[in-house]
């Protein structure tokens, strides 16, 4: 069995920061890898653990920095690692289109049973790339998924969709499929020291384009960013100044005038 | 009214067992002032259940007509990507938006590249001028980015929440659309619904929570937010990812996928104030929130803010009440 996990590594901005044209400006940026993405790693490893002859291979659509993240991955238990990059994709602003174009290539090579991601990334939130590549190689899917069991044949997987307000609905897909994973479907592990260390020997293999037999037209994009503003804060909040004493007696004083709290 | 001209906006309706949920109303609203802009009609799909009850609920004001497609019982994603798909052929609109709820999510992506419509998702605004511009936010709410779309026709999907219902009674024709789902075929199947934090603790009936959040840090620092629970008397609940860690038990967790809560007092320590934590809290009485970063969203709703540390403002705050 091969279980294919996408992952990427996602930017966090800093509590304070300037935005440079249609981005943060990237002294603001800290790089990861996707929150979502590692309980995705996580269930993915740990599937490979329960099954013989079980590989995990990541794919990953960056720049030769996220090497940093898809390590983390490789420490954690991916076997190999599938780097997507060249100057052309370097250049595009990759819509879900595009990238679903990109991360299908990678499955026509690896022939994949299963394929896991994050429900969305952290920074740019569209959560659709995982359905979509689905829907573009013929698999079945689930999304938003926050429990996963496969049978022991490996041809249909048990899945728990979390729904809003507390409610999951109960589905079952044939393999192959995509799964979009959601945080809490279990613990990702930490890296191990050893698992650091074996880490730096496992393969990630960078693949541009014509490597794939793509031309430059997959990375053609009709959605773009346009803009990006920093939201006027809309709080009329009214602030208690002062050290923690004095906080604190003010919302105290809130907590009894709400008559929420005994004298 | 009748609906024979050019269709511009093409909505679908999100419904759960036997409801339509709030967002299809939301939804209406932001397809209603896109399809004027675009200059034609606006048609909605409801799909599965029972289509023709659903139909007569969504006849509200700027409808131009409803297609109903009377197949299964329940959201399926494999039927409502194949019926969703096939009204676009058969519309032609120039939008089709879907919710972004968790089932807008199973099915608008597949849809979108089935038919390769460039996709915009989670739109918390949509302007039209020529070419779609939508707004959406990045970056955990830090800003707000604006994306515009080449192609035509489009996909977006919508942040529930962000537009006002539209409820006034309609005028709309009211149509069932001959669709032939092969079930069979389908390669997912919906078997039912599990009903999920329940525990001994309810959160949605509490005057005063305390609600904690990532600030906390670790799980032994939790001790500190338990002694101001019981000095004050409060119920505890939190924000996802301390319930994610497994530190403290579902049923405590406040969002659109834990509880909504509408206690007297809310006060929010460590909590950012994401806005699926926000689904659950902003109908609360009063809202004081503890965080040491000023930008933090939470402050936008908060009545009261505390901006300090919270391992300096809890101590303190427990102290006033021994």
């Amino acid at each position: 069995m091969k279980i294919l996990v996408t992952v990427k590594e996602v930017a966090s901005a800093a509590d304070d920061f300037e935005i440079e044209g249609t981005d943060i400006d990237e002294r603001y940026l800290e790089y990861d890898l996707n929150e979502w993405d590692d309980y995705a790693v996580e269930a993915g490893v740990r599937i490979a653990e329960a099954t013989d002859d079980a590989e995990v291979v990541s794919a990953t659509i960056g720049p030769e920095r996220a090497d940093e993240t898809v390590r983390m991955a490789l420490a954690k238990g991916v076997d190999r690692a599938v780097r997507v990059w060249d100057d052309d994709i370097a250049a595009a602003e990759l819509d879900v289109a595009a990238k679903t174009r990109l991360l299908a290539a990678v499955a026509a090579e690896e022939e994949p049973d299963l394929i896991l991601t994050g429900v969305q990334a952290s920074d740019d939130g569209y959560g659709a790339t995982g359905v979509s590549l689905a829907d573009e190689l013929g698999f079945g899917w689930a999304a938003v998924v926050n429990q996963l069991d496969l049978d022991d044949d490996l041809t249909t997987a048990s899945v728990h969709r979390e729904l809003e307000g507390g409610v999951e609905e109960l589905t079952e897909v044939d393999l192959p499929a995509v799964f979009t994973i959601q945080t809490g479907i279990n613990e990702p592990r930490y890296a191990s020291l050893r698992g650091i260390r074996q880490a730096q020997s496992k393969e990630i293999a960078v693949r541009g384009l014509a490597d794939l037999g793509l031309d430059a037209g997959a990375v053609d994009s009709p959605v773009r960013r346009t803009g990006m503003t920093e939201p006027e804060t809309q709080s009329d909040a009214t602030y208690f100044d002062g050290d923690a004493d004095e906080q604190a007696s003010r919302v105290a004083e809130v907590l009894r005038d709400r008559g929420v709290v005994g004298e | 009214m009748s609906a024979d001209g050019d269709v511009a906006v093409l909505g679908v309706a999100d419904h759960r067992r036997g409801e339509l949920r709030d967002v299809s109303f939301e939804l209406v609203t932001a397809c209603r002032e896109l399809a004027d802009a675009v200059g034609g009609e606006l048609h909605l799909a409801v799909v599965a259940g029972d289509v023709e009850r659903f139909a007569e609920m969504l006849d509200v004001e700027g409808v131009d007509a409803v297609h109903t497609v009377d197949e299964g019982e329940e959201f399926n994603h494999d039927l409502y990507a194949a019926a969703t798909a096939a009204l676009v052929e058969e519309l032609d609109p120039t939008a089709l938006v879907m919710p972004n709820s968790v089932n807008g999510l199973d099915y608008a992506p597949a849809v979108a590249n089935a038919l390769d419509l460039p996709l915009v998702s989670d739109a918390v605004g949509l302007s039209y001028d020529g070419g779609l511009e939508a707004t959406r936010e990045m970056y955990g709410s830090k800003v707000e980015t604006t994306v515009a779309v080449d192609e035509e026709p489009f996909a977006v999907t919508v942040r529930g929440g962000e537009w006002p219902p539209t409820d006034a009674p309609g005028e709309a024709e009211i149509r069932p659309f001959a669709f032939d789902a092969d079930e069979s075929a389908f390669p997912s199947r919906v078997l039912g619904f599990e009903e999920v934090g329940g525990g001994d603790v309810d959160i949605a009936d509490a005057e005063f929570l305390v609600s904690i959040g990532r600030g906390i840090e670790e799980e032994e620092n939790l001790d500190l937010i338990y002694d101001l629970v019981e000095a004050t008397g409060a119920t505890l609940s939190s924000s996802r990812p301390l319930v994610d860690n497994g530190w403290l038990d579902p049923a405590r967790q406040v969002g659109q996928s834990g509880k909504q809560v509408t206690p007297d007092v809310y006060l929010a320590i460590g909590i950012s104030g994401a806005v699926q934590h926000v689904a659950g809290m902003k109908g609360s009485e009063t809202i004081i929130a503890v965080n040491d970063d000023p930008n933090a969203p939470i402050f936008d709703i908060a009545d009261y803010g505390v901006v300090g540390d919270l391992f300096e403002v809890v101590p303190a705050l427990i102290e006033q009440f021994e």
